[in-house]
Protein backbone atom coordinates (compact mmCIF):
# COMPACT_ATOMS: atom_id res chain seq x y z
CA UNK A 1 0.00 0.00 0.00
CA UNK A 2 1.51 3.31 -1.16
CA UNK A 3 0.61 6.31 1.00
CA UNK A 4 1.44 9.99 0.59
CA UNK A 5 1.88 11.67 3.99
CA UNK A 6 1.72 15.45 4.40
CA UNK A 7 2.00 17.77 7.37
CA UNK A 8 2.04 21.58 7.58
CA UNK A 9 1.05 22.00 11.23
CA UNK A 10 4.50 23.21 12.34
CA UNK A 11 7.05 25.49 10.64
CA UNK A 12 8.19 22.36 8.75
CA UNK A 13 6.66 21.39 5.44
CA UNK A 14 6.70 17.59 5.36
CA UNK A 15 5.93 15.33 2.41
CA UNK A 16 6.77 11.63 2.23
CA UNK A 17 5.91 8.39 0.50
CA UNK A 18 5.39 5.38 2.74
CA UNK A 19 5.04 1.93 1.21
CA UNK A 20 3.68 -0.73 3.58
CA UNK A 21 4.94 1.21 6.59
CA UNK A 22 8.40 1.92 5.18
CA UNK A 23 9.39 5.45 4.14
CA UNK A 24 10.66 5.40 0.55
CA UNK A 25 11.18 9.15 0.05
CA UNK A 26 10.70 12.25 2.16
CA UNK A 27 11.23 16.01 2.05
CA UNK A 28 11.23 18.23 5.13
CA UNK A 29 11.77 21.94 4.57
CA UNK A 30 11.38 24.53 7.28
CA UNK A 31 9.94 27.94 6.46
CA UNK A 32 6.79 28.86 8.34
CA UNK A 33 5.89 31.54 5.81
CA UNK A 34 6.21 29.42 2.68
CA UNK A 35 4.04 26.35 3.25
CA UNK A 36 2.00 27.18 0.17
CA UNK A 37 5.04 27.50 -2.05
CA UNK A 38 6.99 24.49 -0.78
CA UNK A 39 4.40 21.74 -0.41
CA UNK A 40 3.47 20.71 -3.99
CA UNK A 41 7.07 20.89 -5.27
CA UNK A 42 8.01 18.65 -2.31
CA UNK A 43 5.26 16.19 -3.27
CA UNK A 44 6.56 16.13 -6.84
CA UNK A 45 10.12 15.67 -5.60
CA UNK A 46 9.30 12.62 -3.47
CA UNK A 47 7.34 11.08 -6.34
CA UNK A 48 10.25 11.66 -8.72
CA UNK A 49 12.72 10.23 -6.22
CA UNK A 50 10.62 7.11 -5.69
CA UNK A 51 9.79 6.83 -9.39
CA UNK A 52 6.04 6.81 -8.85
CA UNK A 53 3.20 8.86 -10.35
CA UNK A 54 0.50 10.43 -8.18
CA UNK A 55 -2.11 8.15 -9.75
CA UNK A 56 -0.35 5.14 -8.22
CA UNK A 57 -1.14 6.34 -4.68
CA UNK A 58 -3.55 4.28 -2.57
CA UNK A 59 -4.26 6.88 0.13
CA UNK A 60 -3.28 10.26 1.51
CA UNK A 61 -2.62 10.91 5.20
CA UNK A 62 -2.47 14.48 6.45
CA UNK A 63 -1.67 16.04 9.80
CA UNK A 64 -4.83 17.88 10.85
CA UNK A 65 -3.04 19.88 13.52
CA UNK A 66 -3.32 21.36 15.97
CA UNK A 67 -1.33 24.06 14.22
CA UNK A 68 -1.41 27.78 13.62
CA UNK A 69 -4.21 28.53 11.23
CA UNK A 70 -2.81 29.61 7.91
CA UNK A 71 -0.10 27.05 7.25
CA UNK A 72 -2.19 24.16 8.57
CA UNK A 73 -4.79 24.71 5.87
CA UNK A 74 -2.22 24.32 3.07
CA UNK A 75 -1.64 20.65 3.95
CA UNK A 76 -5.31 20.01 4.62
CA UNK A 77 -6.66 21.42 1.35
CA UNK A 78 -3.81 19.87 -0.65
CA UNK A 79 -4.62 16.44 0.79
CA UNK A 80 -8.35 16.92 0.25
CA UNK A 81 -7.90 18.01 -3.37
CA UNK A 82 -5.41 15.24 -4.17
CA UNK A 83 -7.69 12.64 -2.65
CA UNK A 84 -10.66 13.98 -4.57
CA UNK A 85 -8.85 14.23 -7.90
CA UNK A 86 -7.26 10.78 -7.56
CA UNK A 87 -10.35 9.11 -6.11
CA UNK A 88 -8.50 7.77 -3.05
CA UNK A 89 -9.21 8.07 0.70
CA UNK A 90 -7.77 10.93 2.77
CA UNK A 91 -7.16 10.35 6.45
CA UNK A 92 -6.71 13.31 8.79
CA UNK A 93 -4.68 12.50 11.90
CA UNK A 94 -3.67 14.47 14.98
CA UNK A 95 -0.19 15.81 14.19
CA UNK A 96 0.87 15.43 17.84
CA UNK A 97 -0.08 11.72 17.69
CA UNK A 98 2.22 11.36 14.68
CA UNK A 99 5.15 12.87 16.59
CA UNK A 100 4.48 10.53 19.53
CA UNK A 101 4.26 7.50 17.24
CA UNK A 102 7.67 8.25 15.76
CA UNK A 103 9.24 8.66 19.22
CA UNK A 104 7.75 5.38 20.46
CA UNK A 105 8.87 3.59 17.27
CA UNK A 106 12.47 4.64 18.03
CA UNK A 107 12.50 2.63 21.25
CA UNK A 108 10.34 2.00 24.30
CA UNK A 109 9.95 4.72 26.92
CA UNK A 110 10.00 4.11 30.67
CA UNK A 111 7.11 6.47 31.31
CA UNK A 112 4.84 9.03 29.70
CA UNK A 113 5.68 11.37 26.81
CA UNK A 114 4.79 15.04 26.38
CA UNK A 115 4.38 16.37 22.83
CA UNK A 116 4.32 20.14 22.62
CA UNK A 117 4.35 22.49 19.62
CA UNK A 118 4.15 26.23 19.01
CA UNK A 119 0.65 27.72 18.94
CA UNK A 120 2.01 31.30 18.62
CA UNK A 121 0.58 34.11 20.75
CA UNK A 122 2.68 32.83 23.67
CA UNK A 123 0.76 29.55 23.83
CA UNK A 124 1.54 25.93 23.04
CA UNK A 125 -0.40 22.95 21.76
CA UNK A 126 0.25 19.85 23.80
CA UNK A 127 -0.84 16.29 24.41
CA UNK A 128 0.48 13.54 26.74
CA UNK A 129 1.03 9.90 25.75
CA UNK A 130 1.67 6.68 27.62
CA UNK A 131 4.84 4.66 26.90
CA UNK A 132 3.22 2.68 24.04
CA UNK A 133 1.94 5.82 22.34
CA UNK A 134 -1.73 5.94 23.38
CA UNK A 135 -2.90 9.50 24.05
CA UNK A 136 -3.63 10.20 27.73
CA UNK A 137 -4.77 13.80 27.46
CA UNK A 138 -5.06 16.66 24.98
CA UNK A 139 -4.69 18.05 22.46
CA UNK A 140 -4.97 21.31 24.35
CA UNK A 141 -3.88 24.90 23.74
CA UNK A 142 -2.68 27.01 26.67
CA UNK A 143 0.29 28.98 28.01
CA UNK A 144 3.57 27.17 28.77
CA UNK A 145 3.14 28.21 32.42
CA UNK A 146 -0.27 26.60 32.63
CA UNK A 147 1.22 23.43 31.13
CA UNK A 148 4.11 23.53 33.60
CA UNK A 149 1.64 23.44 36.48
CA UNK A 150 0.18 20.20 35.11
CA UNK A 151 3.54 18.47 34.68
CA UNK A 152 3.72 16.78 38.12
CA UNK A 153 0.45 14.94 37.46
CA UNK A 154 1.52 13.66 34.04
CA UNK A 155 4.47 11.42 35.15
CA UNK A 156 6.55 12.30 32.08
CA UNK A 157 9.96 10.91 31.11
CA UNK A 158 10.46 12.66 27.79
CA UNK A 159 9.26 15.51 25.59
CA UNK A 160 9.00 15.94 21.81
CA UNK A 161 7.77 18.59 19.40
CA UNK A 162 8.99 22.04 18.34
CA UNK A 163 8.54 23.48 21.86
CA UNK A 164 9.86 20.49 23.81
CA UNK A 165 12.75 22.47 25.29
CA UNK A 166 12.25 24.11 28.67
CA UNK A 167 10.24 21.49 30.51
CA UNK A 168 13.24 19.77 32.11
CA UNK A 169 12.79 16.58 30.08
CA UNK A 170 14.98 14.73 27.53
CA UNK A 171 14.00 16.00 24.10
CA UNK A 172 13.05 13.86 21.08
CA UNK A 173 12.13 14.71 17.49
CA UNK A 174 10.43 17.96 16.69
CA UNK A 175 8.04 17.53 13.78
CA UNK A 176 5.68 14.87 12.41
CA UNK A 177 7.44 12.36 10.12
CA UNK A 178 5.77 10.60 7.18
CA UNK A 179 6.14 7.23 8.94
CA UNK A 180 4.64 8.66 12.14
CA UNK A 181 1.68 10.14 10.28
CA UNK A 182 0.96 6.87 8.48
CA UNK A 183 1.43 4.82 11.68
CA UNK A 184 -1.46 6.61 13.42
CA UNK A 185 -3.81 6.63 10.41
CA UNK A 186 -6.68 4.11 10.38
CA UNK A 187 -5.82 3.06 6.83
CA UNK A 188 -8.13 0.06 6.83
CA UNK A 189 -11.29 1.90 7.86
CA UNK A 190 -13.29 4.45 5.93
CA UNK A 191 -11.95 7.94 6.61
CA UNK A 192 -13.99 10.29 8.77
CA UNK A 193 -14.66 13.91 7.82
CA UNK A 194 -11.47 15.93 7.35
CA UNK A 195 -11.62 18.46 10.20
CA UNK A 196 -8.71 20.70 11.12
CA UNK A 197 -7.86 20.83 14.83
CA UNK A 198 -7.86 24.60 15.31
CA UNK A 199 -8.54 24.42 19.07
CA UNK A 200 -9.21 28.16 19.01
CA UNK A 201 -12.06 30.28 17.75
CA UNK A 202 -11.34 32.75 14.98
CA UNK A 203 -10.57 36.23 16.26
CA UNK A 204 -14.08 37.53 16.56
CA UNK A 205 -13.30 41.19 16.28
CA UNK A 206 -14.89 43.17 13.48
CA UNK A 207 -12.16 44.18 11.03
CA UNK A 208 -11.59 47.93 11.04
CA UNK A 209 -10.50 48.24 7.47
CA UNK A 210 -10.97 45.53 4.95
CA UNK A 211 -7.80 44.74 3.05
CA UNK A 212 -7.59 47.23 0.25
CA UNK A 213 -6.58 45.83 -3.04
CA UNK A 214 -3.66 47.38 -4.82
CA UNK A 215 -4.07 49.53 -7.86
CA UNK B 1 -10.92 23.06 -27.70
CA UNK B 2 -9.87 23.43 -24.08
CA UNK B 3 -11.75 22.93 -20.79
CA UNK B 4 -10.52 25.20 -18.01
CA UNK B 5 -11.53 24.93 -14.37
CA UNK B 6 -11.14 28.17 -12.38
CA UNK B 7 -10.84 28.56 -8.60
CA UNK B 8 -11.46 31.84 -6.75
CA UNK B 9 -10.93 32.34 -2.98
CA UNK B 10 -9.64 35.91 -2.66
CA UNK B 11 -12.31 37.07 -0.22
CA UNK B 12 -15.44 35.42 1.21
CA UNK B 13 -16.73 33.53 -1.85
CA UNK B 14 -15.44 30.06 -2.69
CA UNK B 15 -15.96 30.01 -6.44
CA UNK B 16 -15.38 27.23 -8.96
CA UNK B 17 -16.19 27.83 -12.60
CA UNK B 18 -15.70 25.82 -15.77
CA UNK B 19 -15.29 27.32 -19.21
CA UNK B 20 -14.98 25.63 -22.60
CA UNK B 21 -12.68 27.48 -24.99
CA UNK B 22 -13.22 26.46 -28.64
CA UNK B 23 -10.56 27.19 -31.24
CA UNK B 24 -12.60 30.25 -32.27
CA UNK B 25 -11.49 31.93 -29.01
CA UNK B 26 -14.97 32.76 -27.68
CA UNK B 27 -15.36 31.03 -24.32
CA UNK B 28 -18.52 29.28 -23.22
CA UNK B 29 -19.55 29.04 -19.57
CA UNK B 30 -20.34 25.50 -18.41
CA UNK B 31 -20.54 25.94 -14.62
CA UNK B 32 -20.24 28.65 -11.99
CA UNK B 33 -20.60 27.30 -8.45
CA UNK B 34 -20.30 29.62 -5.46
CA UNK B 35 -20.30 28.93 -1.73
CA UNK B 36 -20.38 32.14 0.27
CA UNK B 37 -19.50 32.67 3.92
CA UNK B 38 -21.12 36.14 3.87
CA UNK B 39 -23.69 35.21 6.51
CA UNK B 40 -20.95 34.27 8.96
CA UNK B 41 -19.45 37.74 8.56
CA UNK B 42 -22.69 39.68 8.89
CA UNK B 43 -22.53 40.12 12.65
CA UNK B 44 -19.05 41.58 12.38
CA UNK B 45 -20.11 44.14 9.78
CA UNK B 46 -17.30 43.10 7.47
CA UNK B 47 -15.32 40.11 6.27
CA UNK B 48 -13.29 38.39 9.02
CA UNK B 49 -10.28 36.85 7.23
CA UNK B 50 -9.94 33.79 9.50
CA UNK B 51 -13.64 33.00 9.21
CA UNK B 52 -13.40 33.29 5.41
CA UNK B 53 -10.32 31.04 5.25
CA UNK B 54 -11.93 28.34 7.39
CA UNK B 55 -15.01 28.41 5.17
CA UNK B 56 -12.89 28.09 2.00
CA UNK B 57 -11.25 24.93 3.34
CA UNK B 58 -14.64 23.34 4.05
CA UNK B 59 -16.24 24.46 0.77
CA UNK B 60 -13.40 23.81 -1.69
CA UNK B 61 -13.74 20.16 -2.70
CA UNK B 62 -17.57 20.15 -2.65
CA UNK B 63 -17.59 23.23 -4.91
CA UNK B 64 -15.30 21.50 -7.43
CA UNK B 65 -17.66 18.51 -7.39
CA UNK B 66 -20.73 20.62 -7.98
CA UNK B 67 -19.05 22.47 -10.84
CA UNK B 68 -18.01 19.24 -12.58
CA UNK B 69 -21.48 17.77 -12.09
CA UNK B 70 -23.18 20.90 -13.45
CA UNK B 71 -20.90 20.84 -16.48
CA UNK B 72 -21.52 17.12 -16.99
CA UNK B 73 -17.78 16.44 -16.82
CA UNK B 74 -15.28 14.49 -14.74
CA UNK B 75 -11.82 15.58 -13.65
CA UNK B 76 -10.35 13.69 -16.58
CA UNK B 77 -12.01 16.16 -18.98
CA UNK B 78 -10.24 19.19 -17.49
CA UNK B 79 -7.35 20.48 -19.65
CA UNK B 80 -6.08 23.29 -17.38
CA UNK B 81 -6.63 24.72 -13.90
CA UNK B 82 -6.67 28.48 -13.28
CA UNK B 83 -6.67 30.11 -9.85
CA UNK B 84 -6.72 33.59 -8.38
CA UNK B 85 -3.12 34.10 -7.18
CA UNK B 86 -3.87 37.63 -5.94
CA UNK B 87 -4.69 40.29 -4.93
CA UNK B 88 -6.92 39.52 -1.95
CA UNK B 89 -6.86 38.25 1.63
CA UNK B 90 -3.60 36.31 2.13
CA UNK B 91 -4.96 33.35 4.09
CA UNK B 92 -7.99 33.03 1.85
CA UNK B 93 -5.95 33.07 -1.37
CA UNK B 94 -3.64 30.42 0.06
CA UNK B 95 -6.45 27.84 0.28
CA UNK B 96 -7.47 28.26 -3.35
CA UNK B 97 -3.91 28.30 -4.65
CA UNK B 98 -2.98 25.13 -2.73
CA UNK B 99 -6.13 23.35 -3.96
CA UNK B 100 -5.51 24.41 -7.56
CA UNK B 101 -1.94 23.10 -7.46
CA UNK B 102 -3.12 19.76 -6.12
CA UNK B 103 -5.84 19.38 -8.76
CA UNK B 104 -3.45 20.41 -11.54
CA UNK B 105 -0.80 17.93 -10.37
CA UNK B 106 -3.27 15.08 -9.84
CA UNK B 107 -4.95 15.60 -13.22
CA UNK B 108 -1.52 16.22 -14.80
CA UNK B 109 -2.60 19.47 -16.48
CA UNK B 110 -1.05 22.97 -16.51
CA UNK B 111 -1.74 25.55 -13.80
CA UNK B 112 -2.36 29.26 -14.42
CA UNK B 113 -2.10 31.60 -11.40
CA UNK B 114 -4.01 34.71 -12.50
CA UNK B 115 -4.85 38.22 -11.37
CA UNK B 116 -8.24 38.68 -9.75
CA UNK B 117 -8.87 42.12 -11.26
CA UNK B 118 -8.04 41.02 -14.79
CA UNK B 119 -10.40 38.07 -14.23
CA UNK B 120 -13.25 40.49 -13.37
CA UNK B 121 -12.74 41.96 -16.84
CA UNK B 122 -12.33 38.64 -18.67
CA UNK B 123 -15.61 37.18 -17.39
CA UNK B 124 -17.64 39.46 -19.63
CA UNK B 125 -16.52 37.45 -22.66
CA UNK B 126 -18.55 34.41 -21.55
CA UNK B 127 -21.70 36.54 -21.75
CA UNK B 128 -21.00 39.12 -24.48
CA UNK B 129 -18.25 37.56 -26.60
CA UNK B 130 -14.85 38.99 -27.57
CA UNK B 131 -13.88 42.20 -25.80
CA UNK B 132 -12.43 45.11 -27.79
CA UNK B 133 -9.89 47.34 -26.04
CA UNK B 134 -11.81 48.61 -23.01
CA UNK B 135 -11.76 50.93 -20.06
CA UNK B 136 -12.72 48.86 -17.03
CA UNK B 137 -14.35 50.25 -13.90
CA UNK B 138 -14.14 47.62 -11.14
CA UNK B 139 -16.04 48.37 -7.96
CA UNK B 140 -16.61 46.07 -5.00
CA UNK B 141 -16.04 45.78 -1.27
CA UNK B 142 -12.36 45.19 -1.97
CA UNK B 143 -11.59 47.30 -5.04
CA UNK B 144 -12.40 50.55 -6.82
CA UNK B 145 -10.17 50.70 -9.87
CA UNK B 146 -10.05 52.24 -13.31
CA UNK B 147 -8.01 50.09 -15.68
CA UNK B 148 -7.06 50.33 -19.32
CA UNK B 149 -7.34 46.84 -20.85
CA UNK B 150 -6.09 46.81 -24.44
CA UNK B 151 -6.03 43.02 -24.53
CA UNK B 152 -7.28 40.39 -22.07
CA UNK B 153 -4.15 38.27 -22.07
CA UNK B 154 -1.79 41.23 -22.13
CA UNK B 155 -0.71 43.74 -19.53
CA UNK B 156 -3.38 45.87 -17.87
CA UNK B 157 -2.63 49.53 -17.14
CA UNK B 158 -3.94 50.84 -13.83
CA UNK B 159 -5.14 54.43 -14.24
CA UNK B 160 -6.64 55.09 -10.85
CA UNK B 161 -7.98 53.55 -7.66
CA UNK B 162 -9.38 54.53 -4.30
CA UNK B 163 -7.10 56.41 -1.95
CA UNK B 164 -9.11 55.33 1.11
CA UNK B 165 -12.27 53.17 1.24
CA UNK B 166 -13.39 50.89 -1.56
CA UNK B 167 -16.83 51.81 -2.96
CA UNK B 168 -18.40 48.67 -1.53
CA UNK B 169 -16.95 49.47 1.89
CA UNK B 170 -18.65 52.88 1.78
CA UNK B 171 -21.94 51.10 1.07
CA UNK B 172 -21.35 48.79 4.06
CA UNK B 173 -20.50 51.64 6.41
CA UNK B 174 -23.42 53.84 5.36
CA UNK B 175 -25.76 50.87 5.64
CA UNK B 176 -24.60 50.41 9.22
CA UNK B 177 -25.26 54.10 9.94
CA UNK B 178 -28.78 53.68 8.58
CA UNK B 179 -29.43 50.48 10.54
CA UNK B 180 -29.43 48.34 7.37
CA UNK B 181 -27.86 44.83 7.27
CA UNK B 182 -24.46 43.73 5.92
CA UNK B 183 -23.53 43.61 3.08
CA UNK B 184 -24.85 47.11 2.57
CA UNK B 185 -25.01 47.35 -1.23
CA UNK B 186 -28.28 45.55 -1.97
CA UNK B 187 -30.04 47.11 1.03
CA UNK B 188 -29.07 50.65 0.11
CA UNK B 189 -30.12 49.99 -3.47
CA UNK B 190 -33.51 48.79 -2.23
CA UNK B 191 -34.05 51.62 0.26
CA UNK B 192 -32.98 54.19 -2.33
CA UNK B 193 -35.82 53.22 -4.67
CA UNK B 194 -38.28 54.84 -2.27
CA UNK B 195 -36.11 57.94 -1.75
CA UNK B 196 -35.29 61.25 -3.42
CA UNK B 197 -31.77 61.12 -4.82
CA UNK B 198 -31.58 64.92 -4.81
CA UNK B 199 -32.80 65.32 -1.22
CA UNK B 200 -29.31 65.86 0.22
CA UNK B 201 -26.29 67.09 -1.69
CA UNK B 202 -23.45 64.89 -0.42
CA UNK B 203 -19.85 65.69 -1.49
CA UNK B 204 -18.29 64.17 -4.62
CA UNK B 205 -14.76 63.17 -3.58
CA UNK B 206 -11.73 64.05 -5.76
CA UNK B 207 -13.73 65.82 -8.46
CA UNK B 208 -12.09 69.25 -8.10
CA UNK B 209 -9.94 70.63 -10.93
CA UNK B 210 -6.72 69.95 -9.07
CA UNK B 211 -7.66 66.49 -7.72
CA UNK B 212 -6.20 63.22 -9.02
CA UNK B 213 -8.27 62.70 -12.13
CA UNK B 214 -8.72 58.95 -12.06
CA UNK B 215 -8.54 58.25 -8.33
CA UNK B 216 -11.44 57.87 -5.91
CA UNK B 217 -12.07 58.85 -2.30
CA UNK B 218 -15.17 57.73 -0.44
CA UNK B 219 -14.09 58.43 3.12
CA UNK B 220 -15.25 62.08 3.09
CA UNK B 221 -18.62 61.05 1.70
CA UNK B 222 -19.05 58.47 4.44
CA UNK B 223 -18.18 61.10 7.08
CA UNK B 224 -20.64 63.57 5.55
CA UNK B 225 -23.40 60.96 5.73
CA UNK B 226 -22.49 60.24 9.37
CA UNK B 227 -22.59 63.95 10.27
CA UNK B 228 -25.91 64.39 8.52
CA UNK B 229 -27.44 61.41 10.32
CA UNK B 230 -26.12 62.62 13.70
CA UNK B 231 -27.44 66.14 13.10
CA UNK B 232 -30.97 64.83 12.79
CA UNK B 233 -31.21 63.56 16.35
CA UNK B 234 -33.24 60.42 15.55
CA UNK B 235 -35.90 60.52 12.81
CA UNK B 236 -33.60 59.68 9.85
CA UNK B 237 -35.16 59.73 6.35
CA UNK B 238 -33.46 56.43 5.47
CA UNK B 239 -34.71 56.27 1.88
CA UNK B 240 -33.60 59.82 1.07
CA UNK B 241 -30.18 59.38 2.68
CA UNK B 242 -29.66 56.06 0.87
CA UNK B 243 -30.72 57.52 -2.48
CA UNK B 244 -28.61 60.68 -2.07
CA UNK B 245 -25.55 58.71 -0.94
CA UNK B 246 -25.92 56.23 -3.81
CA UNK B 247 -26.27 59.13 -6.23
CA UNK B 248 -23.03 60.69 -4.99
CA UNK B 249 -21.11 57.40 -5.39
CA UNK B 250 -22.46 56.58 -8.84
CA UNK B 251 -22.02 60.17 -10.02
CA UNK B 252 -18.29 60.06 -9.26
CA UNK B 253 -17.76 56.51 -10.57
CA UNK B 254 -19.46 57.07 -13.91
CA UNK B 255 -18.03 60.56 -14.42
CA UNK B 256 -14.51 59.28 -13.96
CA UNK B 257 -14.98 56.14 -16.04
CA UNK B 258 -16.40 58.03 -19.02
CA UNK B 259 -13.74 60.74 -18.79
CA UNK B 260 -10.93 58.14 -18.64
CA UNK B 261 -12.36 56.24 -21.63
CA UNK B 262 -12.42 59.43 -23.66
CA UNK B 263 -8.95 60.46 -22.59
CA UNK B 264 -7.43 57.09 -23.50
CA UNK B 265 -9.42 56.64 -26.69
CA UNK B 266 -11.38 53.56 -25.62
CA UNK B 267 -14.80 53.06 -27.21
CA UNK B 268 -15.93 50.45 -24.68
CA UNK B 269 -16.50 50.76 -20.94
CA UNK B 270 -16.70 47.59 -18.90
CA UNK B 271 -18.29 47.64 -15.47
CA UNK B 272 -17.47 44.84 -13.02
CA UNK B 273 -17.21 43.88 -9.34
CA UNK B 274 -19.98 43.39 -6.79
CA UNK B 275 -21.07 47.04 -6.79
CA UNK B 276 -21.80 46.71 -10.52
CA UNK B 277 -24.97 44.93 -9.41
CA UNK B 278 -26.26 48.30 -8.13
CA UNK B 279 -29.26 49.33 -10.23
CA UNK B 280 -28.57 53.07 -10.14
CA UNK B 281 -24.94 52.57 -11.15
CA UNK B 282 -25.97 50.46 -14.14
CA UNK B 283 -28.61 53.00 -15.13
CA UNK B 284 -26.35 56.04 -14.85
CA UNK B 285 -23.44 54.28 -16.56
CA UNK B 286 -25.73 53.40 -19.47
CA UNK B 287 -26.99 57.01 -19.76
CA UNK B 288 -23.59 58.60 -19.64
CA UNK B 289 -21.90 56.09 -21.95
CA UNK B 290 -24.67 56.50 -24.51
CA UNK B 291 -24.42 60.28 -24.28
CA UNK B 292 -20.64 60.04 -24.83
CA UNK B 293 -20.98 57.60 -27.73
CA UNK B 294 -19.40 54.74 -25.76
CA UNK B 295 -20.50 51.13 -25.59
CA UNK B 296 -21.17 49.90 -22.05
CA UNK B 297 -20.70 46.25 -21.16
CA UNK B 298 -21.86 44.92 -17.81
CA UNK B 299 -21.86 41.18 -17.03
CA UNK B 300 -24.97 39.88 -15.29
CA UNK B 301 -24.88 40.26 -11.47
CA UNK B 302 -23.84 36.62 -10.83
CA UNK B 303 -20.72 37.19 -12.94
CA UNK B 304 -19.94 40.63 -11.41
CA UNK B 305 -19.49 39.41 -7.85
CA UNK B 306 -16.41 37.27 -7.13
CA UNK B 307 -16.76 33.87 -8.80
CA UNK B 308 -14.80 31.01 -10.34
CA UNK B 309 -16.09 31.55 -13.89
CA UNK B 310 -14.11 34.77 -14.17
CA UNK B 311 -10.91 32.93 -13.26
CA UNK B 312 -11.69 30.12 -15.71
CA UNK B 313 -12.47 32.71 -18.40
CA UNK B 314 -9.14 34.50 -17.97
CA UNK B 315 -7.34 31.15 -17.78
CA UNK B 316 -9.01 30.11 -21.03
CA UNK B 317 -7.80 33.28 -22.77
CA UNK B 318 -4.29 32.68 -21.52
CA UNK B 319 -4.32 29.07 -22.74
CA UNK B 320 -5.74 30.22 -26.07
CA UNK B 321 -2.98 32.79 -26.56
CA UNK B 322 -0.28 30.25 -25.66
CA UNK B 323 0.78 31.83 -22.36
CA UNK B 324 3.39 30.02 -20.27
CA UNK B 325 1.76 28.03 -17.40
CA UNK B 326 2.65 28.80 -13.79
CA UNK B 327 5.06 26.81 -11.69
CA UNK B 328 3.64 24.64 -8.86
CA UNK B 329 5.80 26.70 -6.47
CA UNK B 330 3.97 30.00 -7.07
CA UNK B 331 2.98 31.97 -3.99
CA UNK B 332 -0.40 33.46 -3.20
CA UNK B 333 0.29 37.20 -3.45
CA UNK B 334 -2.12 39.36 -1.45
CA UNK B 335 -0.82 42.55 -3.07
CA UNK B 336 -0.29 41.25 -6.62
CA UNK B 337 -0.10 44.26 -8.95
CA UNK B 338 -2.73 44.44 -11.66
CA UNK B 339 0.01 44.87 -14.25
CA UNK B 340 0.73 41.15 -13.72
CA UNK B 341 -2.08 39.20 -15.37
CA UNK B 342 -0.36 35.85 -14.78
CA UNK B 343 2.32 34.60 -12.35
ZN1 LIG C 1 -13.41 41.02 -6.78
Amino acid sequence: MLVLALDTSTPAVTAGLVRDGVTVAERVETDARKHGELLMPAVQAVCAEAGVALRELDAVVVGAGPGPFTGLRVGMVTAAALGDALGIPVHGVCSLDAIAAAVVADGPLTGNLLVVTDARRREVYWAAYEAEGARLSGPTVESPDALRERLPGLRLVAAAGTMADGFGLPVHEATPSPAGLVAVAPLHSAPGPLEPLYLRRPDAVPPGERKRVAR
Amino acid sequence: MTIVLGIETSCDETGVGIVRMPDSGVPELLANEIASSVEEHARFGGVVPEVASRAHLQAMVPAVHRALTTAGLTGRDVDAVAVTAGPGLAGALLVGVAAAKAYAAAWDVPLYGVNHLAAHVAVDTVQHGPLPPALALLVSGGHSSILAVPDLAGPVTPLGSTIDDAAGEAFDKVARLLGLPFPGGPWIDKAAREGDRNAIRFPRGLTGPRDAKHDFSFSGLKTAVARYVESLDGDVPVADVAASFQEAVTDVLTLKAVRAAQEFGMDTVLLGGGVAANSRLREMAEERCTAAGLTLRVPRPGLCTDNGAMVAALGAHLVHTGAQPSDLGIPANSSMPVTDVLV
